[in-house]
């Protein structure tokens, strides 16, 4: 069993990106290894609460996001200064995501022996 | 070392799947393996054999289907966004009642567990194309 983190940094919506990152999450361990997820640059948009895709036509992110832990996808993480720079209040966040400095993002791409970059 | 190469952009509106194919023919020009190409997302246009190009221009997807015919390598399409893109082969046009098929030879459609198998069994992972 190998560990691997997926690092999603795409906006929920606008490119199939991170619709095709939760995918991968799903896989991966459905394939029965470690995966961890990282929400970084727009990917901290994925974590809102309360999204209205079907003002555009497109399927709810966030709905099938909350199949994550049912999967073993429980190690979530998030990037603090992306969501500070975008002006996202940690308390409106939908996903229970643990936040991370980006010394500590560091630390978890050490730790991992493999990375899906979506 | 086992290389598994992710390729998730499609030729012509970006540069990086032009980078994959390059790194890839570096990788085995250095004698590293490469134990399975994954194309994913838009990726999947790179395995078209409908693709082309002007007389001046390269044909990225040709390109592709020659080196992965070359090197007899493993070369997987997700098939979850390859049928969503219209990228399909004559099973999956059949299954679709579709008037044609259009993926390259040497590629298979299949699933995500091929690229996390292939990235278990390899040393490195590399991937181009990601979201940003």
């Amino acid at each position: 069993m190998k560990q691997f983190l997926v690092i999603s940094s795409s906006a929920p919506y606008g490119t199939a990106h991170a619709r095709e990152a939760t995918d991968l999450a799903l896989a991966t361990a459905l394939f029965d290894q470690k995966v961890a997820l990282l929400f970084q640059g727009d990917g901290v948009f994925q974590l809102q609460a309360n999204q209205n895709p079907a003002a555009i036509e497109q399927k709810n992110l966030s709905a099938m996001q909350q199949a994550l832990p049912l999967y073993d996808v429980e190690d979530l993480f998030y990037c603090t200064d992306s969501l500070q720079e975008r002006g996202v209040d940690p308390d409106t966040l939908a996903l229970s995501a643990k936040p991370l400095s980006r010394n500590e993002i560091a630390s978890l791409i050490r730790q991992q022996d493999h990375i899906f970059h979506v | 070392m086992k290389y598994t190469l992710i390729i998730q952009s499609a030729p012509i509106d970006h540069q990086s799947s032009y980078t994959a194919l390059r790194f890839a023919r570096a990788l085995l020009k250095a004698g590293h393996s490469i134990e399975r190409l994954f194309f994913y997302g838009a990726g999947v246009h790179n395995a078209t054999s409908h693709s082309v190009a002007p007389q001046d221009e390269s044909n990225l997807p040709e390109q592709w289907q020659q080196f992965v015919t070359q090197h007899s390598l493993d070369s997987v399409v997700c098939i979850a966004a390859a049928v969503r893109r219209g990228v399909i082969n004559s099973a999956e046009s059949r299954r679709y009642g579709k008037g044609g098929d259009n993926l390259a030879d040497g590629f298979d459609l299949s699933g995500l567990g091929q690229l996390v198998a292939s990235a278990v069994e390899s040393d490195r992972v590399v991937t181009f194309g990601a979201g940003a």
